[in-house]
């Protein structure tokens, strides 16, 4: 890799953190008094909002609905603002469209779906920044959200980026790092199962490092989960005591 | 940084892109945002579209070679009634906090102009919002009409009045909106309550831009507040 140095002989990162250190995490629920659920989350620079409504009937054609579980309709879009270099569209472009099936495919897997035969629920993610790991940001403020709607989940879903420089595995990868070339893993996790709902990898890794990048994965996905739940506490507790 | 209009080379350009999320209301969804995006987007233009109401002289760099180009981009994230006025709004707050930074062009040998960026990022112009324009929506409901409409009111109204305002009560833009028709009449005095409501609008604004300009990075509004 060219130019910038990932990893300094300290065990530093360019963004001064640990080659195993989260950024600074901030979640809201409820943002949004409209929606059946909302949740903004920050992840260092990276911002997402996610908004759920649902269950709800079927929108649109009415052939779309199945007999046995509710459908997950998910849209991710990017704000033109969101990154240094001003975006043309916010969504409908394939990056987008791509991100907004994974995102489906995470959430099929969490959402106790069977419960609810013939309906709908919405999912949509809009980044308001990026700085790296758009995905795992918008799959915790979704799951934030899903929580605010009170929709019943397996469990948490909990994502991270791993990227790997040196031999060492990098936790939740900033743009820079993203931005280098180098493999990034994005992993979601169920943390309390520890199955796994998501997994990609970008650029090649070899076979004998995977497990390595895996663990660290596992464990960061823990930690933000320890994170995700201990704000969704306080929220509840906060809004009980108000009562 | 880009190159100026045909038509107006001497003077900076402002484009705005207003996106009506899924997250505002679940009818946004798809393409479904993109008539109301539109209409916003046309009305601004509208508004913005003569020189006065940004100083676009200022924005010039070399006349016919380069100029600076706003892009002004509204995102909806809640619809809540009244969308043209509070996006107007938001509009001359993000203008009153744009930085142009200041650049020196100097021409080389060939006669080819060349800009030089200044090294200190503080280095910048503020842009001058005493003559930016804002919205007054007014509802027709009945043989009445309100202001500041919320959904319901949207809902059961049949004529719509847009009136873009300065600061000084001068109107830049004007336009009807809806199915019923308005009374010349009637037309003329939701002008006059516009103009009085417009000032308000500017006033309250600027006031609240002055407090929030006052106001150290701690305790400035925000999503997390």
């Amino acid at each position: 890799m060219a130019g910038v140095e990932l990893l300094s002989d300290q065990g530093y990162r360019v963004d001064g953190r640990r080659a195993s250190e989260l950024r600074r995490v901030q979640c809201r629920l409820g943002v949004l008094g409209q929606a059946d659920g909302s949740a903004l989350l920050q992840l260092g620079n990276t911002r997402a909002l996610a908004v759920v409504s649902g269950p709800h009937e079927i929108r649109g054609s009415k052939s779309k609905a199945l007999h046995d579980r509710a459908v997950v309709n998910c849209q991710y879009s990017m704000a033109t603002f969101s990154t240094a270099e001003r975006k043309r569209r916010p969504h409908g472009d394939r990056k987008s469209i791509e991100m907004s099936l994974h995102l489906r495919q995470t959430f099929e897997t969490a959402i106790l779906t069977q419960l609810f035969p013939r309906s709908q629920i919405d999912i949509f993610v809009q980044i308001l920044k990026s700085d790296g790991g758009n995905y795992c940001v918008c799959v915790n403020a979704a799951t934030m959200a899903l929580v605010d709607a009170g929709i019943p989940l397996q469990d948490y879903v909990c994502a991270c980026s791993v990227g790997f420089v040196d031999e060492t595995p990098l936790v939740d990868v900033c743009y820079a790092e993203e931005a280098a070339g180098g493999p990034v893993m994005a992993v979601a996790l169920l943390p309390r199962s520890e199955q796994v709902a998501f997994l990609s990898l970008d650029s090649r890794l070899h076979e004998d490092h995977l497990s390595g990048v895996m663990k660290a994965a596992t464990v960061a996905c823990r930690d933000l989960h320890a994170v995700l739940s201990r704000i969704v506490k306080e929220t509840l507790q906060e809004a009980t005591a108000g009562e | 940084m880009g190159a100026p209009k045909l038509d107006s080379p001497s003077e900076g350009c402002v484009e705005f892109f207003v996106n009506c999320s899924a997250n505002a209301s679940l009818k946004f969804e798809g393409r479904g945002g993109d008539e109301l995006a539109t209409m916003i987007t046309n009305a601004l233009h509208r508004a913005f579209n003569n020189s006065s109401c940004v100083p676009r002289q200022n924005m010039c760099i070399v006349p016919g070679q380069h100029c600076w180009i706003l892009y002004v981009d509204v995102l909806i994230l809640e619809y809540g009634g009244n969308m043209l006025d509070t996006a107007s709004l938001a509009v001359k707050a993000a203008l009153h906090d744009t930085r142009i930074p200041k650049v020196e062009v100097s021409k080389n040998e060939e006669g080819i102009s060349e800009i030089e960026l200044s090294d200190n990022p503080f280095d910048c112009t503020q842009l001058d919002t005493t003559n930016v324009p804002c919205f007054v929506t007014l509802n027709k409901i009945g043989k009445q009409f309100v202001v500041d409409a919320t959904p319901e009111e949207e809902a059961c109204c049949l004529a719509k009045l847009l009136l873009a305002l300065r600061s000084d009560g001068t109107l830049t833009a004007f336009l009807k909106e809806g199915t019923s028709s308005l009374d010349p009449e009637s037309i003329f005095e939701m002008v006059q309550v516009g103009q009085r409501v417009g000032k308000e609008m500017h006033f309250a604004l600027d006031d609240s831009l002055t407090k929030q300009e006052n106001l150290t990075c701690k305790d400035k509004i925000g999503f997390l507040g």
